[in-house]
């Protein structure tokens, strides 16, 4: 077994680990982290492929932006976990025969003969140590699957009008303030000129009595 | 041709749709600004995807994308279908608090991941057509944001969506890895020259695909979400789910079935065929328990489905054909059940708030309130049975031809006995509108161009019905 694959299985266990204890944990902060060591380990994973771009971005845009995002929506929500967590007893023996039963019957498949080494396409080749994953990802993505990049744009733009339609609501008793309005305001706007005839005389007047 | 006048219809409607949403902004609540844009778009790529009816079949942006006989007559009756149900919504969506602009977006987004799905030559963009449609329709169904029901409805059609798009996914990672290739072409080579023997990875990745098309068809046991979803979403959305996209997974079913795996028919061939007899005795048994139109009509959906696929199931290019002409017939004679619900869903209840015409005694007496409501649905039901001279007849016996010449006469039987117990629920609807004392009495009144789409949509029903060769010869051009 050479080292690549031991760091391999260490990875995945790793991931697995962390996947299920994302689904397990009771507190939400924790979860969220367990999340954040599951990406981590995927893209260590990533590394060993040679794809160091998808590694990269992996921990920038997952780690980095959503998780961080996500972490502040969940300290910020106090979430109440137990209801959430109801039904995990009840239904746990049907999920388990199901998923043991699924486990069994693809392992009884792929460990016979038929997914042999043979029946697959050769492995991509290894590639020269100054060999650039980001540059031939670009070619690939830019050029290859253009029509798909443009279809996943759209998808895009749709989940965008989706969330808008769905959560945007007007309320006609909102205030706006209208900032144009305020720098345009005259003096004559805001300030009334009275004249009080009698200023003096209320002034002067005793005020101990009457309080 | 040039890449960009082969993908002409998508590039243009994609372009339109985004015009149309930012017009969607500028325009008042009630106007139909925003209507007359979408249909207007619509109209252009049905001339668009016309002029390609008689191009050569050809294939571009490296594999991706590409038209045939079949894409393009299937992108035409789509794009007719769609026209049909933004039609029959616009009156529907003034007065009640769903998002118009919104919901024409949506559907055309929706629309053009249809047509991609129809075109795909490549498994990368069968999945993102599949997607670009499916994420439209959960975002349509939840747009009644107050009401509850179509809240739940659109949970559980994005949890079981997402839940099939991962089977579909899974398995087509597995025949990506059994082959190494995404083009469809390159995975059909690839499982020819491996052999049945060879062949076992690709198997099981075929598993899963057929699990993921099985849901998103809705054939039994993967119809779960059909009545749930067309009873909480808005009648309008029901109608959109339960015509065109069904169009468009039936081309996906032939893209990833018989254009790449043609060499595993004999182990596809069984499933769809356990598929096709429990949608049929499924579909057909439980819609006659059901008090809700929109619920009968999911069930009515789901043993077509096994209709559908009973044409596929022998394998043979008849009977491609036949499945293509179930579905696009399929497609109207439903559109022209829902737009007369539509166009019964007028004026408001006691408490004031929208009347909807969900349950069938909703439907008693139709033929003394309005005439040609009665007479259009009274075609899209005899026609759905199966009744001679509609369009359903005409279906449903070339589907059972092609099933029989295949050697699965069983499978007919099943089909035909079934079809006898669904005739029950589709006549005692008819019986409701002619022969029932109204509980409401008032006159049904419709916008003109509706009534006018209504009447053209049933004397289509009987037309095509008796001169089927119109739509057939196109069928039959596209699996020659």
């Amino acid at each position: 077994m050479s080292l690549e694959i031991i760091v391999f299985y260490l990875f995945a266990a790793i991931v697995v680990f962390s996947a299920f204890r994302v689904i397990t944990v009771n507190n939400p902060v924790f979860a969220a982290l367990f999340l954040v060591l599951t990406f981590f380990t995927c893209s260590a994973i990533w590394m060993l492929l040679e794809a160091e771009f998808l590694a990269i971005t992996l921990v920038l845009v997952y780690v980095g932006a959503v998780m961080v995002l996500f972490l502040f929506v969940v300290m910020m929500l106090d979430v109440n976990v137990v209801p959430l967590k109801e039904g995990f007893v009840k239904y746990l023996p049907v999920g388990l025969f199901v998923g043991v039963v699924m486990l069994i019957e693809m392992v009884f498949l792929i460990t016979q003969r038929y997914f042999r080494d043979a029946d697959f396409p050769p492995p991509p080749r290894m590639t020269d140590a100054d060999f650039s994953n980001t540059e031939m990802l670009g070619r690939v993505l830019y050029r290859d699957y253009l029509f798909q990049f443009e279809i996943a744009a759209i998808i895009l733009l749709v989940a965008i009008v989706a969330a808008i339609a769905l959560t945007m609501r007007r309320r006609p008793d909102t205030k706006y303030q209208r900032p144009a309005q305020q720098i345009d305001i005259q003096r004559a706007d805001r300030i009334r000129m009275v004249t009080t005839p009698n200023a003096s005389a209320d002034t002067a007047r005793p005020e101990g009595g009457q309080s | 041709m040039d890449s960009l006048s082969i993908a002409a219809p998508e590039v243009f409607l994609l372009t339109a749709t985004c015009i149309v949403l930012v017009a969607s902004l500028f325009t008042k609540a009630n106007s139909h600004t925003v209507y007359w844009l979408s249909q207007a778009s619509l109209v252009v790529t049905l001339l668009f995807a016309f002029g390609q009816t008689r191009a050569e079949p050809v294939v571009a942006y490296v594999g991706a994308y590409g038209i045939d006989n079949m894409s393009s007559t299937l992108k035409v009756w789509l794009i007719v279908v769609a026209i049909g149900v933004l039609l029959y919504s616009r009156d529907y969506l003034t007065g009640r608090r769903i998002a118009r602009g919104e919901y024409f977006v949506l559907a055309l987004f929706a629309i053009s991941g249809m047509m991609i799905m129809v075109s795909s030559k490549h498994l990368l963009s069968v999945y993102l057509g599949l997607e670009l449609l499916a994420l439209s329709q959960y975002a349509m169904v939840a747009l009644a944001r107050d009401d509850a029901d179509a809240s739940e409805a659109a949970m559980k059609y994005f949890v079981l969506g997402a839940l099939a798009s991962g089977m579909l996914l899974y398995g087509m990672s597995m025949v990506y890895g059994a082959t190494g290739s995404l083009e469809l072409s390159g995975i059909r080579d690839a499982v020819v020259v491996g052999g049945a023997e060879g062949s076992v990875p690709a198997r099981f990745g075929l598993t899963f695909l057929i699990v993921g098309i099985a849901f998103k068809l809705g054939a039994v046991p993967f119809h779960m979400w059909v009545p749930d979803v067309y009873e909480g979403a808005p009648t309008p959305v029901a109608m959109f789910i339960a015509t065109a996209p069904k169009i468009a997974a039936f081309a996906m079913l032939i893209r990833l079935l018989v254009d790449a795996l043609p060499a595993l028919n004999s182990d596809w061939q069984a499933m769809l065929a356990i598929l096709a007899a429990l949608s049929v005795v499924v579909g057909n048994l439980v819609a006659i328990a059901q008090t809700n139109i929109k619920r009968m009509l999911a069930y009515s959906t789901i043993s077509n489905v096994g209709f559908l696929l009973l044409g596929i199931v022998g394998a043979t290019p008849e009977g491609y054909s036949a499945a293509m002409f179930y579905a696009i017939t399929y497609a109207f004679t439903t559109l022209a059940a829902f737009g007369v619900l539509l166009a019964l869903s007028r004026g408001t209840r006691e408490d004031g708030s929208p009347f909807d015409a969900v349950m069938l005694d909703d439907l008693a007496g139709l033929a003394r309130r309005n005439g040609l409501l009665a007479a259009v649905m009274m075609l899209a039901m005899i026609s759905l049975a199966g009744v001679p001279p509609m369009v359903g007849f005409y279906a449903k016996l070339a589907v059972l031809r092609a099933v029989v010449d295949a050697g699965y006469t069983w499978l007919a039987l099943i089909a035909v006995a079934m079809s006898v117990a669904g005739a029950f629920y589709y006549l005692r609807v008819i019986k409701l509108m002619y022969f029932d004392e109204p509980v409401v009495t008032t006159e049904i009144d419709t916008a003109g161009d509706v009534s006018a789409g209504l009447a053209i949509n049933g004397l289509a029903v009987v037309v095509l019905g008796i001169f089927p060769s119109f739509i057939m010869a196109a069928c039959l051009a596209a699996f020659a």
